[in-house]
């Protein structure tokens, strides 16, 4: 059985489900809803390739390159946030985080 | 054949190695699985085509965001069995809501099909005879330079946000201070007291 583009699609409908999965099974740990995220925009990267190969249309991987970029940028973001609050408060609970209201 | 043989491997570890990295209990463990996932989710892009996003994938974030998680896993001293703790209590609303998702996407996933006017509608046509880091580099410097420009600037937007974020005055440690040091002049560095003989201070 040849690969299409409906294999490609399953994979990444699984790997997003996955994704959302962990934010709500690791619903505390801001750390691995950090990393669940990164898998969804994976899922989303491998959507956009898959497209783009199966279309003839290069616009999908130059988006798939902006979006590798701009999870680049979240990712350091949310980890200072998450060193400065770690220090602040010495936890990295999400439950209490709504503190940062002042 | 043998595409096929690979793209089942690497979809069967991608999945596996993201399903571990949202259970297993140390995150040190977890970030290692999620390296292994994006690898295999870069084999995935080669086999679909997509070489130099494949590279990307591996050198960027491989080598730079994913360490950097890293980093900063080892660097925090956490509790983790403590964060841990309600993950049983919300397994059954995790399961509720991934199943109805992986239920929705994977009949938009199967019964997609596109629509008629879908390749007049193509932005940049796959170009022949070239590699896709060529090709790509074609658009992505004429054509759609402006995009190119907006993912620069939210880098160094976040580079600079993520300096002022974690950088750290501390007032407690004492620094050099050149300047002070070079501007000190004779008059307060050195002063000439008149001991009168057998008198002392």
């Amino acid at each position: 059985m040849s690969i299409g583009l409906a294999h490609y699609l399953g994979v990444a409908a699984t790997l997003f489900t996955i994704g959302v999965f962990g934010i709500f099974l690791n619903r505390k740990n801001v750390i691995v809803i950090l990393m669940s995220v990164e898998l969804m925009l994976l899922a989303v990267n491998i959507n956009l390739v898959a497209f783009s190969t199966h279309l003839g249309d290069l616009m999908g991987q130059v988006f798939a390159l902006l979006v590798l970029t701009v999870a680049a940028a979240e990712a350091a973001i949310g980890l200072a946030i998450l060193v400065v609050y770690f220090r602040n408060r010495g936890s990295i609970a999400v439950d209490e985080i709504d503190s940062l209201k002042g | 054949m043998i595409v096929s043989a690979f793209f089942w491997l690497f979809a069967s570890v991608l999945l596996v190695s993201a399903a571990l990295v949202i259970t297993l209990r140390n995150p040190v463990h977890a970030v290692l699985f999620l390296i292994l996932a994006f690898f295999n989710g870069a084999g995935l892009f080669l086999l679909a085509g997509a070489e130099f996003l494949a590279m990307i994938l591996v050198v960027v974030y491989v080598g730079a965001v994913l360490v950097l998680f890293l980093f900063i896993i080892m660097m925090l001293d956490v509790d983790f069995a403590e964060l841990k703790a309600g993950f049983i209590r919300s397994a059954p609303l995790a399961g509720l809501v991934g199943g109805v998702l992986l239920a929705e996407l994977m009949f938009v996933a199967l019964k997609w099909k596109p629509a008629a006017m879908a390749a007049k509608l193509k932005m940049a046509p796959a170009m022949q005879g070239m590699t896709n880091t060529e090709a790509l580099g074609r658009i992505l410097y004429t054509d759609h330079v402006y995009f190119f420009q907006a993912a620069g600037m939210i880098l160094l937007v976040a580079m600079i946000g993520a300096i002022v974020l974690s950088l750290h005055h501390r007032r407690d440690v004492k620094r050099q201070n050149v300047a002070d040091q070079v501007a000190r002049t004779r008059e307060e560095a050195v002063r000439l007291v008149d001991v009168k003989p057998g008198q002392g201070l």
